[in-house]
Protein backbone atom coordinates (compact mmCIF):
# COMPACT_ATOMS: atom_id res chain seq x y z
CA UNK A 1 0.00 0.00 0.00
CA UNK A 2 0.97 3.61 -0.86
CA UNK A 3 1.86 6.16 2.01
CA UNK A 4 -1.09 8.79 3.01
CA UNK A 5 0.30 12.01 3.26
CA UNK A 6 -0.14 13.34 6.77
CA UNK A 7 -1.58 16.50 5.86
CA UNK A 8 -4.56 15.21 4.27
CA UNK A 9 -8.29 14.56 5.13
CA UNK A 10 -10.56 12.11 4.12
CA UNK A 11 -13.91 11.05 3.91
CA UNK A 12 -15.06 7.31 3.84
CA UNK A 13 -15.92 7.57 0.40
CA UNK A 14 -12.21 7.97 -0.27
CA UNK A 15 -11.77 11.60 -1.09
CA UNK A 16 -8.92 13.69 0.27
CA UNK A 17 -9.08 17.09 1.10
CA UNK A 18 -5.77 19.38 1.52
CA UNK A 19 -6.43 22.79 3.47
CA UNK A 20 -3.71 24.92 1.11
CA UNK A 21 -1.54 28.19 2.28
CA UNK A 22 -4.32 30.46 1.49
CA UNK A 23 -7.41 28.56 3.28
CA UNK A 24 -8.91 27.03 0.14
CA UNK A 25 -9.04 23.18 -0.18
CA UNK A 26 -7.85 20.95 -2.46
CA UNK A 27 -9.96 17.58 -3.29
CA UNK A 28 -8.86 14.21 -4.99
CA UNK A 29 -9.35 10.86 -4.71
CA UNK A 30 -7.38 8.08 -2.48
CA UNK A 31 -4.71 5.86 -3.66
CA UNK A 32 -6.69 3.26 -2.65
CA UNK A 33 -9.95 4.35 -4.33
CA UNK A 34 -8.32 4.67 -8.15
CA UNK A 35 -6.56 1.24 -6.89
CA UNK A 36 -10.22 0.30 -6.68
CA UNK A 37 -11.23 1.65 -9.99
CA UNK A 38 -8.55 0.89 -12.57
CA UNK A 39 -7.54 2.51 -15.14
CA UNK A 40 -9.41 5.96 -15.61
CA UNK A 41 -11.14 6.89 -18.87
CA UNK A 42 -13.24 9.89 -17.96
CA UNK A 43 -13.53 12.82 -15.23
CA UNK A 44 -16.34 14.77 -15.33
CA UNK A 45 -15.46 17.94 -13.82
CA UNK A 46 -17.93 20.37 -11.57
CA UNK A 47 -17.20 24.19 -12.92
CA UNK A 48 -15.68 26.70 -11.97
CA UNK A 49 -18.33 28.80 -9.71
CA UNK A 50 -20.47 25.95 -8.54
CA UNK A 51 -21.44 26.10 -5.22
CA UNK A 52 -21.40 22.76 -3.40
CA UNK A 53 -22.77 21.01 -0.57
CA UNK A 54 -20.66 18.67 1.67
CA UNK A 55 -21.72 15.44 0.71
CA UNK A 56 -23.10 15.91 -2.36
CA UNK A 57 -22.00 14.29 -5.70
CA UNK A 58 -19.87 16.97 -7.56
CA UNK A 59 -17.62 15.03 -10.20
CA UNK A 60 -17.52 11.46 -11.47
CA UNK A 61 -14.44 9.35 -12.28
CA UNK A 62 -15.10 6.83 -14.54
CA UNK A 63 -12.90 3.60 -15.23
CA UNK A 64 -12.71 0.73 -17.52
CA UNK A 65 -14.69 -0.97 -15.28
CA UNK A 66 -17.05 0.86 -13.53
CA UNK A 67 -18.14 4.84 -12.83
CA UNK A 68 -18.15 6.36 -9.54
CA UNK A 69 -19.30 9.77 -7.61
CA UNK A 70 -16.81 12.12 -6.21
CA UNK A 71 -18.41 13.69 -2.70
CA UNK A 72 -17.85 16.84 -1.43
CA UNK A 73 -15.84 16.81 1.76
CA UNK A 74 -17.09 20.49 2.60
CA UNK A 75 -19.57 22.95 1.13
CA UNK A 76 -18.17 26.01 -0.72
CA UNK A 77 -17.51 27.17 -4.13
CA UNK A 78 -15.36 25.79 -6.59
CA UNK A 79 -12.20 28.13 -7.35
CA UNK A 80 -10.53 25.51 -9.94
CA UNK A 81 -10.81 22.67 -11.57
CA UNK A 82 -7.99 20.15 -12.94
CA UNK A 83 -8.73 20.65 -16.32
CA UNK A 84 -5.67 18.80 -17.31
CA UNK A 85 -7.60 15.36 -16.37
CA UNK A 86 -10.11 15.96 -19.17
CA UNK A 87 -7.35 14.60 -21.46
CA UNK A 88 -4.87 12.66 -19.14
CA UNK A 89 -7.06 10.69 -16.44
CA UNK A 90 -5.10 9.09 -15.81
CA UNK A 91 -3.01 10.87 -14.05
CA UNK A 92 -4.87 10.59 -10.90
CA UNK A 93 -3.68 6.57 -11.53
CA UNK A 94 -0.50 8.01 -11.57
CA UNK A 95 -0.29 10.45 -8.67
CA UNK A 96 -3.41 10.12 -6.99
CA UNK A 97 -2.71 12.55 -3.94
CA UNK A 98 -0.50 15.63 -6.45
CA UNK A 99 -1.18 16.02 -9.94
CA UNK A 100 -4.48 14.45 -9.69
CA UNK A 101 -5.94 16.59 -7.52
CA UNK A 102 -9.81 17.29 -9.22
CA UNK A 103 -10.93 20.65 -7.75
CA UNK A 104 -10.68 23.03 -4.84
CA UNK A 105 -12.94 24.76 -2.98
CA UNK A 106 -13.26 27.97 -1.18
CA UNK A 107 -15.07 26.48 2.20
CA UNK A 108 -17.76 28.52 3.86
CA UNK A 109 -17.60 26.64 7.12
CA UNK A 110 -14.18 25.78 7.79
CA UNK A 111 -15.44 23.49 10.43
CA UNK A 112 -16.48 20.79 8.54
CA UNK A 113 -13.40 19.68 7.93
CA UNK A 114 -13.23 18.37 11.40
CA UNK A 115 -15.79 15.80 10.68
CA UNK A 116 -13.26 14.38 8.31
CA UNK A 117 -11.26 11.06 9.19
CA UNK A 118 -7.55 11.86 10.08
CA UNK A 119 -4.94 9.92 7.79
CA UNK A 120 -4.08 7.29 10.53
CA UNK A 121 -8.10 7.11 10.87
CA UNK A 122 -8.50 6.53 7.41
CA UNK A 123 -5.93 3.89 7.03
CA UNK A 124 -7.52 1.92 10.07
CA UNK A 125 -10.82 1.94 8.01
CA UNK A 126 -8.50 0.57 4.65
CA UNK A 127 -7.45 -2.06 6.68
CA UNK A 128 -10.80 -2.85 7.96
CA UNK A 129 -12.17 -3.26 4.69
CA UNK A 130 -9.29 -5.93 3.59
CA UNK A 131 -10.15 -8.16 6.00
CA UNK B 1 -21.33 -17.12 -8.92
CA UNK B 2 -22.17 -20.95 -8.32
CA UNK B 3 -19.96 -21.69 -6.18
CA UNK B 4 -20.27 -20.25 -2.69
CA UNK B 5 -16.79 -21.82 -1.08
CA UNK B 6 -13.72 -20.28 -1.53
CA UNK B 7 -12.57 -19.39 -4.73
CA UNK B 8 -10.80 -22.51 -6.72
CA UNK B 9 -7.04 -21.01 -7.88
CA UNK B 10 -5.24 -22.21 -10.98
CA UNK B 11 -1.76 -24.01 -10.90
CA UNK B 12 -0.14 -20.54 -11.94
CA UNK B 13 -1.97 -18.57 -8.94
CA UNK B 14 1.57 -17.81 -7.28
CA UNK B 15 3.24 -16.96 -10.46
CA UNK B 16 0.39 -14.66 -11.05
CA UNK B 17 0.87 -13.13 -7.14
CA UNK B 18 4.46 -12.84 -7.77
CA UNK B 19 3.96 -10.79 -11.15
CA UNK B 20 1.67 -7.99 -8.92
CA UNK B 21 -1.21 -8.88 -10.28
CA UNK B 22 -4.76 -7.80 -8.38
CA UNK B 23 -6.39 -10.69 -8.02
CA UNK B 24 -11.02 -10.82 -8.66
CA UNK B 25 -13.50 -13.59 -8.47
CA UNK B 26 -14.36 -15.09 -11.78
CA UNK B 27 -16.88 -17.76 -12.08
CA UNK B 28 -15.93 -19.01 -8.97
CA UNK B 29 -12.21 -18.96 -9.84
CA UNK B 30 -9.58 -16.61 -8.11
CA UNK B 31 -7.95 -14.87 -11.27
CA UNK B 32 -5.57 -12.20 -12.24
CA UNK B 33 -7.48 -9.06 -13.10
CA UNK B 34 -4.83 -7.25 -14.28
CA UNK B 35 -0.79 -7.13 -13.38
CA UNK B 36 -0.71 -3.20 -13.32
CA UNK B 37 -2.48 -1.65 -15.98
CA UNK B 38 -5.42 -3.14 -18.27
CA UNK B 39 -5.32 -0.67 -20.61
CA UNK B 40 -1.38 -1.25 -21.18
CA UNK B 41 -2.50 -4.71 -21.69
CA UNK B 42 -5.04 -4.55 -23.90
CA UNK B 43 -2.68 -2.61 -26.00
CA UNK B 44 0.51 -4.98 -25.70
CA UNK B 45 -2.23 -7.58 -27.10
CA UNK B 46 -2.96 -5.34 -30.10
CA UNK B 47 0.51 -4.46 -31.37
CA UNK B 48 3.02 -7.33 -29.66
CA UNK B 49 2.37 -10.64 -27.99
CA UNK B 50 0.74 -11.17 -24.27
CA UNK B 51 -0.73 -14.21 -22.68
CA UNK B 52 -3.62 -15.39 -20.38
CA UNK B 53 -4.14 -18.03 -17.39
CA UNK B 54 -7.27 -20.07 -18.87
CA UNK B 55 -7.07 -23.13 -16.75
CA UNK B 56 -10.62 -22.30 -15.29
CA UNK B 57 -11.96 -23.11 -18.89
CA UNK B 58 -12.88 -26.89 -18.77
CA UNK B 59 -11.64 -29.41 -20.97
CA UNK B 60 -13.47 -32.24 -21.15
CA UNK B 61 -12.51 -35.26 -23.26
CA UNK B 62 -15.19 -37.47 -25.39
CA UNK B 63 -14.72 -40.83 -26.66
CA UNK B 64 -16.59 -43.78 -28.10
CA UNK B 65 -17.71 -44.98 -31.24
CA UNK B 66 -20.70 -42.87 -31.14
CA UNK B 67 -19.05 -39.41 -30.45
CA UNK B 68 -19.47 -37.76 -33.41
CA UNK B 69 -23.47 -38.94 -33.82
CA UNK B 70 -23.74 -37.44 -30.14
CA UNK B 71 -22.33 -34.38 -31.10
CA UNK B 72 -24.39 -33.98 -33.98
CA UNK B 73 -27.75 -34.36 -31.58
CA UNK B 74 -25.88 -31.98 -28.73
CA UNK B 75 -24.86 -28.81 -30.55
CA UNK B 76 -26.23 -26.33 -33.41
CA UNK B 77 -23.38 -26.17 -35.61
CA UNK B 78 -23.05 -29.06 -37.50
CA UNK B 79 -19.66 -31.47 -36.77
CA UNK B 80 -19.94 -32.84 -40.15
CA UNK B 81 -17.74 -29.55 -41.14
CA UNK B 82 -14.88 -31.54 -38.99
CA UNK B 83 -12.79 -33.90 -41.14
CA UNK B 84 -9.44 -33.46 -40.35
CA UNK B 85 -8.00 -34.09 -37.24
CA UNK B 86 -7.01 -30.91 -35.59
CA UNK B 87 -9.99 -28.69 -37.13
CA UNK B 88 -11.88 -27.01 -34.27
CA UNK B 89 -15.71 -25.76 -34.37
CA UNK B 90 -17.21 -22.82 -32.34
CA UNK B 91 -20.79 -23.85 -31.81
CA UNK B 92 -23.75 -23.28 -29.04
CA UNK B 93 -24.71 -25.98 -27.30
CA UNK B 94 -28.85 -25.75 -26.84
CA UNK B 95 -31.82 -26.80 -24.49
CA UNK B 96 -35.32 -28.07 -26.05
CA UNK B 97 -36.39 -24.51 -26.26
CA UNK B 98 -33.57 -23.37 -28.19
CA UNK B 99 -32.16 -21.36 -25.55
CA UNK B 100 -28.06 -21.48 -24.79
CA UNK B 101 -26.79 -23.34 -22.36
CA UNK B 102 -23.04 -22.92 -23.00
CA UNK B 103 -21.00 -21.77 -26.05
CA UNK B 104 -17.57 -24.41 -26.96
CA UNK B 105 -15.01 -24.88 -29.34
CA UNK B 106 -15.21 -28.54 -30.43
CA UNK B 107 -11.54 -30.12 -31.23
CA UNK B 108 -11.83 -33.29 -33.64
CA UNK B 109 -8.83 -35.22 -32.63
CA UNK B 110 -10.06 -38.69 -34.12
CA UNK B 111 -13.81 -40.71 -35.14
CA UNK B 112 -13.52 -41.69 -31.69
CA UNK B 113 -11.97 -38.74 -29.88
CA UNK B 114 -13.65 -35.02 -29.81
CA UNK B 115 -12.17 -32.88 -26.91
CA UNK B 116 -14.96 -29.71 -25.99
CA UNK B 117 -13.24 -26.74 -24.12
CA UNK B 118 -16.17 -25.12 -22.24
CA UNK B 119 -16.55 -22.42 -19.86
CA UNK B 120 -15.73 -21.99 -15.83
CA UNK B 121 -18.71 -20.41 -14.53
CA UNK B 122 -21.20 -23.17 -16.84
CA UNK B 123 -18.89 -26.26 -15.73
CA UNK B 124 -21.50 -28.59 -13.24
CA UNK B 125 -24.51 -27.40 -15.42
CA UNK B 126 -22.08 -27.89 -18.61
CA UNK B 127 -20.99 -31.75 -17.19
CA UNK B 128 -24.42 -32.65 -16.25
CA UNK B 129 -26.61 -31.68 -19.16
CA UNK B 130 -23.42 -33.89 -21.59
CA UNK B 131 -23.53 -36.64 -20.00
CA UNK B 132 -27.15 -36.94 -19.71
CA UNK B 133 -27.40 -36.49 -23.47
CA UNK B 134 -24.36 -38.76 -23.99
CA UNK B 135 -25.82 -41.58 -21.60
CA UNK B 136 -27.58 -43.13 -24.94
CA UNK B 137 -24.77 -42.84 -27.52
CA UNK B 138 -22.61 -44.57 -24.74
CA UNK B 139 -20.07 -41.63 -25.12
CA UNK B 140 -17.61 -41.02 -22.11
CA UNK B 141 -17.27 -38.19 -20.85
CA UNK B 142 -13.92 -37.23 -19.33
CA UNK B 143 -13.26 -34.08 -17.39
CA UNK B 144 -9.25 -33.16 -17.18
CA UNK B 145 -9.33 -30.68 -14.88
CA UNK B 146 -5.18 -31.87 -14.65
CA UNK B 147 -4.68 -29.89 -17.74
CA UNK B 148 -3.71 -25.91 -17.70
CA UNK B 149 -4.18 -23.43 -20.36
CA UNK B 150 -2.39 -20.42 -21.57
CA UNK B 151 -3.75 -18.51 -24.49
CA UNK B 152 -0.77 -16.40 -26.10
CA UNK B 153 -2.09 -13.74 -28.27
CA UNK B 154 -1.25 -10.67 -30.14
CA UNK B 155 0.63 -9.60 -33.79
CA UNK B 156 3.74 -11.87 -32.69
CA UNK B 157 2.27 -14.43 -30.47
CA UNK B 158 2.93 -16.68 -32.84
CA UNK B 159 6.25 -15.96 -33.69
CA UNK B 160 7.29 -15.76 -29.84
CA UNK B 161 5.41 -19.01 -28.78
CA UNK B 162 7.03 -20.79 -31.72
CA UNK B 163 10.09 -20.59 -29.87
CA UNK B 164 9.43 -22.35 -26.93
CA UNK B 165 8.83 -25.41 -28.93
CA UNK B 166 10.72 -28.30 -29.47
CA UNK B 167 12.60 -27.22 -32.77
CA UNK B 168 11.16 -30.65 -34.96
CA UNK B 169 7.40 -28.93 -33.95
CA UNK B 170 8.34 -26.00 -34.48
CA UNK B 171 7.42 -25.67 -38.69
CA UNK B 172 4.73 -27.94 -38.73
CA UNK B 173 2.92 -25.78 -35.61
CA UNK B 174 3.86 -22.61 -37.80
CA UNK B 175 2.15 -23.98 -40.64
CA UNK B 176 -1.42 -24.45 -38.53
CA UNK B 177 -4.46 -23.07 -40.12
CA UNK B 178 -6.29 -20.74 -37.80
CA UNK B 179 -8.82 -23.24 -35.71
CA UNK B 180 -6.72 -25.97 -36.31
CA UNK B 181 -4.87 -27.94 -33.32
CA UNK B 182 -1.96 -29.93 -33.47
CA UNK B 183 0.73 -31.72 -30.87
CA UNK B 184 4.00 -30.85 -29.78
CA UNK B 185 6.50 -30.81 -26.93
CA UNK B 186 8.37 -28.18 -24.84
CA UNK B 187 11.98 -26.92 -26.33
CA UNK B 188 13.08 -29.58 -23.31
CA UNK B 189 10.81 -31.95 -23.95
CA UNK B 190 9.36 -32.02 -20.34
CA UNK B 191 5.66 -31.15 -21.35
CA UNK B 192 3.59 -32.74 -23.95
CA UNK B 193 1.27 -29.70 -25.17
CA UNK B 194 -1.48 -29.10 -27.29
CA UNK B 195 -1.38 -26.06 -29.29
CA UNK B 196 -4.39 -24.65 -31.40
CA UNK B 197 -4.46 -21.75 -33.49
CA UNK B 198 -7.72 -19.96 -31.34
CA UNK B 199 -8.23 -17.24 -29.48
CA UNK B 200 -10.85 -14.73 -27.75
CA UNK B 201 -9.07 -11.61 -28.66
CA UNK B 202 -9.07 -10.82 -32.04
CA UNK B 203 -5.49 -11.06 -32.57
CA UNK B 204 -4.05 -14.15 -34.37
CA UNK B 205 -2.21 -16.50 -31.86
CA UNK B 206 -2.31 -19.93 -29.72
CA UNK B 207 -4.11 -21.57 -27.34
CA UNK B 208 -1.99 -24.41 -25.05
CA UNK B 209 -2.90 -26.83 -23.25
CA UNK B 210 -0.27 -27.75 -21.05
CA UNK B 211 -0.19 -30.63 -17.90
CA UNK B 212 -0.98 -28.73 -15.02
CA UNK B 213 2.28 -30.01 -13.48
CA UNK B 214 4.63 -28.21 -16.49
CA UNK B 215 2.31 -24.97 -16.78
CA UNK B 216 4.00 -22.92 -14.45
CA UNK B 217 7.51 -23.84 -16.69
CA UNK B 218 5.55 -22.86 -19.70
CA UNK B 219 4.68 -19.58 -18.47
CA UNK B 220 8.31 -18.81 -17.19
CA UNK B 221 9.57 -19.71 -20.83
CA UNK B 222 7.08 -17.73 -22.78
CA UNK B 223 7.70 -14.59 -20.35
CA UNK B 224 11.44 -15.26 -21.00
CA UNK B 225 10.34 -14.96 -24.68
CA UNK B 226 8.91 -11.83 -24.57
CA UNK B 227 5.20 -12.42 -23.90
CA UNK B 228 4.15 -9.64 -21.47
CA UNK B 229 1.31 -11.19 -19.01
CA UNK B 230 -2.65 -9.67 -19.19
CA UNK B 231 -5.33 -10.45 -17.27
CA UNK B 232 -9.36 -11.18 -17.86
CA UNK B 233 -9.92 -7.04 -17.60
CA UNK B 234 -8.00 -6.84 -21.23
CA UNK B 235 -9.10 -10.16 -22.48
CA UNK B 236 -13.14 -8.28 -21.70
CA UNK B 237 -12.17 -5.62 -23.56
CA UNK B 238 -10.00 -7.28 -26.36
CA UNK B 239 -12.84 -9.57 -27.17
CA UNK B 240 -15.19 -7.09 -27.01
CA UNK B 241 -13.81 -5.31 -29.68
CA UNK B 242 -13.70 -8.25 -31.68
CA UNK B 243 -17.30 -8.94 -31.20
CA UNK B 244 -16.97 -11.92 -29.42
CA UNK B 245 -19.68 -13.04 -27.21
CA UNK B 246 -19.22 -13.33 -23.27
CA UNK B 247 -21.70 -16.22 -22.17
CA UNK B 248 -24.08 -14.81 -18.83
CA UNK B 249 -23.88 -11.03 -20.45
CA UNK B 250 -24.65 -11.17 -23.95
CA UNK B 251 -26.62 -14.77 -24.07
CA UNK B 252 -28.06 -17.29 -21.66
CA UNK B 253 -30.20 -20.16 -21.55
CA UNK B 254 -33.57 -17.34 -22.26
CA UNK B 255 -31.80 -16.46 -25.40
CA UNK B 256 -31.55 -17.83 -28.84
CA UNK B 257 -28.24 -17.78 -31.03
CA UNK B 258 -30.19 -15.73 -33.58
CA UNK B 259 -30.83 -13.35 -30.39
CA UNK B 260 -27.54 -13.47 -29.85
CA UNK B 261 -26.17 -12.60 -33.61
CA UNK B 262 -25.17 -15.96 -32.98
CA UNK B 263 -26.96 -17.38 -36.27
CA UNK B 264 -23.47 -17.81 -38.40
CA UNK B 265 -22.85 -20.91 -35.49
CA UNK B 266 -26.45 -22.70 -36.80
CA UNK B 267 -26.69 -25.28 -39.12
CA UNK B 268 -30.35 -26.16 -40.18
CA UNK B 269 -28.39 -29.50 -42.58
CA UNK B 270 -30.48 -31.87 -43.39
CA UNK B 271 -31.62 -34.83 -41.14
CA UNK B 272 -29.96 -33.56 -38.47
CA UNK B 273 -32.23 -33.57 -35.23
CA UNK B 274 -30.11 -31.69 -32.58
CA UNK B 275 -31.45 -30.35 -29.52
CA UNK B 276 -33.29 -26.93 -30.25
CA UNK B 277 -33.48 -26.90 -33.87
CA UNK B 278 -37.71 -27.22 -33.91
CA UNK B 279 -37.45 -23.97 -31.39
CA UNK B 280 -34.80 -22.42 -33.79
CA UNK B 281 -36.85 -23.19 -36.96
CA UNK B 282 -40.00 -21.56 -35.63
CA UNK B 283 -38.49 -19.05 -34.58
CA UNK B 284 -36.80 -18.41 -38.33
CA UNK B 285 -39.94 -18.79 -39.74
CA UNK B 286 -41.93 -16.32 -37.39
CA UNK B 287 -38.80 -14.19 -37.06
CA UNK B 288 -36.48 -13.70 -33.55
CA UNK B 289 -38.23 -11.28 -31.47
CA UNK B 290 -35.09 -9.42 -30.55
CA UNK B 291 -31.70 -8.95 -32.07
CA UNK B 292 -28.42 -8.05 -30.83
CA UNK B 293 -26.80 -5.40 -32.28
CA UNK B 294 -23.75 -2.94 -32.18
CA UNK B 295 -23.63 0.43 -30.56
CA UNK B 296 -20.82 2.87 -30.76
CA UNK B 297 -20.82 6.15 -28.81
CA UNK B 298 -18.95 9.38 -29.50
CA UNK B 299 -19.90 11.28 -26.04
CA UNK B 300 -17.64 11.16 -23.08
CA UNK B 301 -18.88 8.13 -21.04
CA UNK B 302 -19.50 4.66 -20.63
CA UNK B 303 -22.24 2.28 -21.94
CA UNK B 304 -22.44 -0.24 -19.10
CA UNK B 305 -24.05 -3.87 -18.82
CA UNK B 306 -28.06 -3.15 -17.96
CA UNK B 307 -28.40 0.13 -19.35
CA UNK B 308 -31.61 1.24 -21.30
CA UNK B 309 -31.59 1.45 -24.51
CA UNK B 310 -34.02 3.29 -26.37
CA UNK B 311 -35.03 2.08 -30.30
CA UNK B 312 -38.21 2.99 -32.39
CA UNK B 313 -39.08 -0.65 -31.98
CA UNK B 314 -38.89 -0.65 -28.17
CA UNK B 315 -36.81 -0.84 -25.21
CA UNK B 316 -33.89 -3.11 -25.06
CA UNK B 317 -30.26 -3.09 -22.52
CA UNK B 318 -27.14 -3.26 -22.93
CA UNK B 319 -25.52 -6.56 -22.25
CA UNK B 320 -21.92 -5.69 -22.29
CA UNK B 321 -20.36 -2.39 -22.42
CA UNK B 322 -17.00 -0.88 -21.94
CA UNK B 323 -14.30 1.61 -23.04
CA UNK B 324 -12.46 0.21 -25.97
CA UNK B 325 -8.91 1.36 -25.54
CA UNK B 326 -7.99 0.63 -29.47
CA UNK B 327 -11.17 3.25 -30.36
CA UNK B 328 -10.72 5.48 -27.56
CA UNK B 329 -14.75 5.81 -26.77
CA UNK B 330 -16.95 3.02 -25.66
CA UNK B 331 -18.65 0.32 -27.75
CA UNK B 332 -21.14 -2.05 -26.35
CA UNK B 333 -23.45 -4.96 -27.57
CA UNK B 334 -27.22 -4.39 -26.74
CA UNK B 335 -30.19 -6.28 -27.51
CA UNK B 336 -33.60 -4.38 -28.26
CA UNK B 337 -36.53 -5.66 -30.12
CA UNK B 338 -36.36 -6.51 -33.82
CA UNK B 339 -37.02 -3.84 -36.28
CA UNK B 340 -34.73 -2.60 -38.79
CA UNK B 341 -32.60 -0.08 -37.70
CA UNK B 342 -30.10 1.48 -39.92
CA UNK B 343 -26.25 1.64 -39.51
CA UNK B 344 -25.39 5.09 -37.95
CA UNK B 345 -26.61 8.08 -36.31
CA UNK B 346 -29.72 7.29 -38.38
CA UNK B 347 -30.78 4.32 -36.54
CA UNK B 348 -32.03 6.79 -33.72
CA UNK B 349 -30.84 4.56 -30.64
CA UNK B 350 -30.39 6.06 -26.98
CA UNK B 351 -28.99 5.44 -24.18
CA UNK B 352 -30.05 6.15 -20.90
CA UNK B 353 -27.16 7.06 -18.45
CA UNK B 354 -28.06 8.20 -15.24
CA UNK B 355 -31.37 9.99 -16.64
CA UNK B 356 -29.62 11.25 -19.67
CA UNK B 357 -30.53 9.75 -22.86
CA UNK B 358 -27.10 9.97 -24.59
CA UNK B 359 -27.07 9.50 -28.68
CA UNK B 360 -25.29 6.07 -29.91
CA UNK B 361 -24.50 4.80 -33.45
CA UNK B 362 -25.32 1.49 -35.21
CA UNK B 363 -22.61 -0.25 -36.14
CA UNK B 364 -21.45 -3.43 -37.39
CA UNK B 365 -19.12 -5.45 -35.63
CA UNK B 366 -16.08 -6.82 -34.82
CA UNK B 367 -15.82 -3.50 -33.82
CA UNK B 368 -11.88 -4.12 -34.34
CA UNK B 369 -9.98 -6.35 -35.99
CA UNK B 370 -5.96 -6.75 -36.85
CA UNK B 371 -5.67 -4.07 -34.50
CA UNK B 372 -7.56 -1.75 -36.78
CA UNK B 373 -10.90 -0.38 -35.80
CA UNK B 374 -13.49 -1.28 -38.96
CA UNK B 375 -14.93 0.48 -41.26
CA UNK B 376 -18.35 2.44 -40.10
CA UNK B 377 -16.95 2.27 -36.10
Amino acid sequence: MSEIPGDLKFLKSHEWARVEGDGKITVGISDHAQGLLGDLVYVDLPAVGDRIEAGNAVAVVESVKAASDVYAPISGTITAVNSALADKPETINEDAYGEGWIFVVEAEEPDQLNDLLEPDDYAELLEDEDH
Amino acid sequence: MTQTAAPQKTVLNDTHRALGAKMVDFGGWDMPLSYGSQLEEHHQVRRDAGMFDVSHMTVVDLHGAQTRPFLRHLVANSVDKLQKPGKALYTCMLNAQGGVIDDLIIYYLGEEFFRLVVNAATRDKDLAWIAQEAAPFAVEVRERPELSMIAVQGPQAREKALGVLAEIDRARIAKLGKFSAGAAQTADGAAALFVARTGYTGEDGFEIIVPEQQAVALWNALLAAGVKPAGLGARDTLRLEAGMNLYGQDMDETVSPYEAALAWTVSLDEGRDFTGRSALESQKVAGAPRQMIGLVMDEKGVLRHGQTVLTAFGDGEILSGTFSPTLGKSIAFARVPAGDLPLGAQGGVRVDIRGRHVPVRVVKFPFVRDGQAQEGV
